[in-house]
């Protein structure tokens, strides 16, 4: 029973979260800084591309380095 | 979004995977037996279908903006996976998706597993490999259903074009029995992962609360934009591969 958690749990975070974790943090956190910002009426909309500019070059260096 | 661009976006996604099940189907088939590895596809794509029948319309009740909050949360996530991957492999730093070879593998490691008959099912390893096969692949096609059909209130259509990918990928598979590797694949995934970005970007950030410049038509502008933005990186990712290459046979010689 606790093997199938294991390989459940395994399963679903290669599934959501993928190679790598920073992707996935970086996006959350992203949302959350731009929620903040809508919420005190100051436009957001620029938050997510910036985070993708700096989030996917960031990603592959890691990967191209622990190549 | 319109109903076009919601069917086109799926089919493209649903074809990647659809061709990726389909090798693991032709290799339980090939390998081990016919009949188990059909037995085994129709009962995962039987478990998706009411997977989909049973998450659509609950998925189609959510607020919307919360609905486009978490779906382009997973949406980014998953499309800049996909990205990376794509760019990994354009750029030279990750071998190149081969359906051949890994045709060649599962036929290897399943040549050498002893049979067993269970029920209805002659061949249970033939039957679990490829019923494995096209339900993990097929998890992402259900998400991916669910997301874009849900956000646009049209689950029924995106599950159409799902379907459309499905049916063809398999039909061309089990007409020609080897493994479709002439699907431009990787250059399909590229594209696909920039659109999933794309969504994920617009979705994301309108489920938090900000407004888009130009509204919907901000799509219009963050697809080539991505698009160009992947372009770059793969041509930069090229140049410090290849100075690597020089640098390491100037230290070698």
């Amino acid at each position: 029973m606790t093997r199938r958690a294991r390989a459940f749990a395994a399963f679903c975070y290669d599934f959501v979260l993928g190679d790598d974790w920073l992707i996935a943090a970086g996006v959350v956190i992203s949302l959350a800084l731009t929620y903040g910002l809508s919420r005190a009426a100051v436009p957001a909309w620029w938050l997510l591309p910036l985070a993708l500019v700096l989030l996917l070059p960031l990603s592959l260096w890691r990967a191209a380095r622990r190549r | 979004m319109g109903s076009g661009a919601l069917f086109i976006a799926v089919f493209l996604a649903c074809v990647v995977e659809a061709v990726e099940a389909t090798t693991i189907v032709l290799a339980a088939g090939t390998a081990r037996d016919w009949r188990s590895a059909m037995i085994g596809m129709a009962g995962a794509l039987a478990v998706l279908a009411i997977v989909v029948a049973t998450a659509g319309p609950a998925v189609s009740e959510l607020p919307l903006r919360g609905l486009r909050l978490v779906v382009g949360a997973l949406l980014l996530i998953f499309g800049l996976q996909w990205l990376r991957k794509a760019i990994l492999r354009a750029s030279g730093h990750q071998a190149r998706h081969d359906e051949d070879k890994i045709f060649a593998g599962q036929l290897a490691a399943a040549a050498g597993q002893s049979r067993r008959r269970v029920g209805l099912v002659p061949d249970w390893y033939g039957f679990t490999l490829s019923f494995k096969g096209v339900l993990l692949e097929g998890l992402e096609v259900v998400f991916i259903v669910l997301t874009f059909g849900g956000n646009q209130h049209n689950v029924g259509l995106a599950a159409v074009a799902a379907g459309c990918a499905v049916l063809l990928v398999a039909t061309a598979g089990v007409a020609i029995r080897s493994p479709l590797s002439r699907v431009p694949e990787n250059t399909m995934k590229f594209v696909v992962g920039i659109m999933l970005t794309a969504f994920g970007v617009f979705w994301g950030a309108e489920g938090a609360g900000a407004d888009w410049p130009g509204s919907d038509a901000a799509l219009l502008a963050l697809v080539p934009a991505i698009g160009v933005f992947a372009l770059i990186l793969v041509a930069l990712m090229r140049g410090s591969r290849r100075t690597a290459a020089v640098a390491a046979a100037e230290g070698g010689s």
